[in-house]
Order: C-alpha cells, then sequence, then structure tokens
C-alpha cells in the first residue's frame, strides 16, 4: 500500500517534469502538442481512493497551468477525467472490472486500448473546448483534439511499454 | 440532521469533484477576461525558475541565430550613428536618464508559446529591474507584446499572437489608425481592423505602432500589408499584416518604460472624473 503511494507520487512528478520540459516544446505542424501527463490519472490503481485520485489530477492540472499560463483549463480537463474514470472503466472492460483487478501495463488488449483512448479523447476535447471557449471555432476544436488525441495515444503507449514496470 | 450527513458521506466524491470544478472553471473564466490579476501565472518562483534553467540549456542551440541578429542590430545602429550630418559632434547622452521620454530595459525569452489561442511569453526580469505591467516589449525586429504579470524577477508578456491582445497601429505612409489583432490561425500573420475605407492602402504597405496608446512609442515596425479585404456591412478594412518577427524564434528583447506613463494615465482619468 506504502509502495504504491511513493509508486504514484514518483510518476506525477516525473511525468509533469517530463511534460513540461519535452513535449510542452513539441509542436507537431505549428499546433499539435502531445499530453501525455495525463498517463498519471490513466495508471492511477483501480482500487484507489477515489476522492484522492480527484484532488490529485487537480493538483495535476494546476500546476500544468502554471506553467503554461492557462486560467483553470488543464485544471477542469484532468478533473472531469479523474471524475469519469470509474465510467469508462465501466464501459471498457465490462461491469465486474473491480473483481478483475485490471492491469494497464500490461499486453495491448482492444479493452485496455479502449480505455485509453476514451480517456485522452475525454481530456483533449474538454481541454481544447475550454481553449478556445467559443463554438465559432468548433472545427477548429475538433482538428486539434483530433490529431493531438492521436500523437498523445501513441506517446501514451509507448511511454507504458517502453517503461513496464518489472514486477512480472 | 443524520440524513444530512449521511448524504454527504455517500456523495463526498461527487460534492468534491464540484467544488473543485467550480474553482477550476471559475480560474478559466477569469483567464479569458481581459487585465485580471492572474493566480494562476508563471511569473512566480516555481515556474520561472525552472523555465529559466531549461531555458540556460536550450540557448546554447541557438547562439548562432542570436549572434547574427545582434550583429544586424548593430550594423543598422552604427549606420544610424556614421550617417549623421556631423559625425564629430555627437549629442551628448545622459545615460542613466535614458534618451527623452522612453527608457529601457533589457530582458530575455525563458519560455514561448505560439501553439494556442491565448499565447505568453515569459521574461527574465521583474520588479526589480522596475519592470510593471502595461510596459511594451519589442525586439529589433518589431513589437513582441505586452506586459500583464510581474513577480519580483520574472514577467508573463501578452503576446501578438494572443486573442486578448489589442493594439494601436497605423500604416506608415497615411497615418490612418486601426486596431491589431489576431485570429488565432498563424503565427505569422496578424490582423488590422477598424481602418476606415478611406484610407489608400496598397499590398506591401509598411504597418507600425500608433501614438495613441501609452504603451508603445510611435514608428516601431509591426510589419507588412498582406491581404486586404473589405467589410460589405461596415465601412472598415481588414487587413491581414505579415510580422516582420519570428514569433516562434525570440532571444532577446527589449522592454520599454515610458517616462510619461502615468502622468498621460492621471491626465485621462481627472478628464473622466469631471
Amino acid at each position: 500500500m506504502n509502495s504504491a503511494l511513493l509508486v504514484n507520487i514518483f510518476r506525477f512528478i516525473l511525468l509533469l517534469a517530463v511534460q513540461i520540459i519535452i513535449f510542452n516544446n513539441m509542436n507537431i505542424l505549428g499546433y499539435i502538442s502531445p499530453f501525455p501527463y495525463i498517463l498519471f490519472i490513466i495508471l492511477y490503481p483501480v482500487n484507489g481512493n477515489k476522492s484522492g485520485l480527484v484532488i490529485a489530477s487537480f493538483i495535476l492540472g494546476l500546476i500544468m497551468d502554471m506553467f503554461s499560463n492557462s486560467g483553470g483549463i488543464h485544471a477542469t480537463a484532468c478533473l472531469v477525467l479523474a471524475y469519469f474514470r470509474p465510467s469508462i472503466f465501466k464501459f471498457a472492460f465490462g461491469l465486474s472490472y473491480e473483481y478483475q483487478t485490471v492491469k494497464l501495463n500490461d499486453v495491448l488488449t482492444p479493452e485496455r486500448f479502449s480505455f485509453i483512448l476514451l480517456s485522452v479523447v475525454i481530456h483533449h476535447f474538454t481541454l481544447f473546448i475550454l481553449e478556445a471557449f467559443q463554438f465559432s471555432l468548433i472545427l477548429d476544436i475538433l482538428i486539434r483534439s483530433l490529431l493531438s488525441t492521436i500523437f498523445t495515444i501513441i506517446i501514451c503507449i509507448i511511454i507504458i511499454y517502453l517503461i513496464k514496470p518489472n514486477k512480472r | 440532521m443524520q440524513q444530512i450527513f449521511n448524504f454527504i458521506f455517500k456523495n463526498s466524491n461527487r460534492l468534491l469533484f464540484l467544488l473543485l470544478l467550480g474553482i477550476s472553471l471559475s480560474l478559466t473564466i477569469q483567464s479569458h477576461s481581459f487585465h485580471r490579476s492572474k493566480i494562476i501565472s508563471s511569473a512566480n518562483f516555481l515556474s520561472g525558475g525552472v523555465y529559466e534553467k531549461v531555458n540556460n540549456l536550450n540557448e546554447y542551440l541557438n547562439l548562432k541565430t542570436q549572434n547574427e541578429a545582434l550583429a544586424l542590430e548593430n550594423a543598422k545602429l552604427k549606420s544610424i550613428l556614421f550617417n549623421r550630418k556631423d559625425t564629430t559632434a555627437i549629442k551628448k547622452l545622459d545615460s542613466i536618464k535614458g534618451v527623452k521620454r522612453d527608457d529601457i530595459v533589457v530582458s530575455k525569452v525563458i519560455h514561448n508559446s505560439y501553439n494556442v489561442h491565448e499565447n505568453y511569453l515569459t521574461l527574465n526580469s521583474g520588479e526589480l529591474q522596475g519592470v510593471k505591467p502595461d510596459m511594451g516589449v519589442i525586439n529589433s525586429l518589431g513589437i513582441v507584446g505586452i506586459i500583464e504579470n510581474t513577480s519580483p524577477n520574472y514577467s508573463t508578456v501578452i503576446s501578438i499572437l494572443n486573442k486578448k491582445s489589442q493594439i494601436n497601429a497605423k500604416i506608415k505612409k497615411s497615418n490612418h489608425f486601426g486596431s491589431l489583432i489576431w485570429n488565432g490561425k498563424s503565427t505569422g500573420f496578424v490582423q488590422l481592423v477598424d481602418v476606415p475605407r478611406l484610407a489608400a492602402i496598397r499590398k506591401g504597405d509598411t504597418i507600425v505602432t500608433g501614438g495613441q496608446s501609452v504603451i508603445f512609442p510611435e514608428n516601431i515596425n509591426i510589419g507588412t500589408i498582406d491581404k486586404i479585404e473589405k467589410d460589405d456591412q461596415t465601412n472598415y478594412y481588414t487587413i491581414t499584416v505579415k510580422l516582420f518577427n519570428d514569433m516562434t524564434n525570440l532571444g532577446h528583447v527589449y522592454i520599454i518604460k515610458r517616462k510619461d506613463r502615468d502622468e498621460i494615465i492621471n491626465l485621462e482619468k481627472r478628464e473622466k472624473d469631471e
């Protein structure tokens, strides 16, 4: 239990640092940037404390906002993702997901992929809507969310399967 | 009473979510309105410090282009100096008080964003160097933005590539004024709106800052006219301006301190009060 907490704190700091130093400077085609820092929310233990996750994601988003001067958009997007995570789990893995003790960092099955896809889509869509803040730009929002989602998913999957925990 | 507590315990996660959602949404809305004090900004000790460290490493990669830009600017200034009518009697300048009305602080961009709709820069000079909100920021090629927030050692700048930014600008040859805004699409182009139809303009004309604002001095370069559109409903042009500056590659910048700024603002305020 204690080591899980430490792993999460370590992951929190490491993902934030990597996001701010490397991925925030990546601008593919001028306006697509990946946000793999949400891996923290995706990889949070399935049966972990829910309120803990909500608070941690809020702080995670707030720190991102501080570094990118964006008010509260990352905080809101992370919060929404953290809150709807159990529902996404239910959708992707079926109703009894809590008993199966799902492990995300394992072989990529369709269920795991659909879970990551849904989480990233929800986060990015919220993020880009709040960032543009007006509906006249809806096409721009959709294009940005779609392209950024693709890049984030690719990078997330690379990170998950490159840095596989050596428990197994 | 018991039921209220039960309700709170049962829905604690949802209530927590709603509370935090309220906080983050209000922060978002606040950041979208112009000129509000921002709590979450990159001008603080933590993010400013991190960006400065990262920038110290990145700087080495751009040394060559920065050197070339500085050499070019030097050459330009030298040519002005040598082409004076009388090169022997150079006017004495009081370097402490600065030239005439404007004083300049040299600063360095330690963080630059240009891929979202509201872009900000972070500079490595702040209140200790005399930087205050609403000062103009330029570099050798043209304007960069306006200071928004300051901390003792860092400051954030609203880039001209920000949908909130609105800068008074004019057409150099005809003195017609307009507002410079950004439509959020391309980093190389900004839009000049509210230029009356009377103005005789052509593609390639130079756009400079107007003298109406107390932020920028007059006649600082912005860009050239790239495309002219007529708005049929109103009697104004919408002009696409190609920037002289490459906003994606900024190094050293100059912050303009205007000496008579407070005086002008006070005067205008008194005018309004009466």
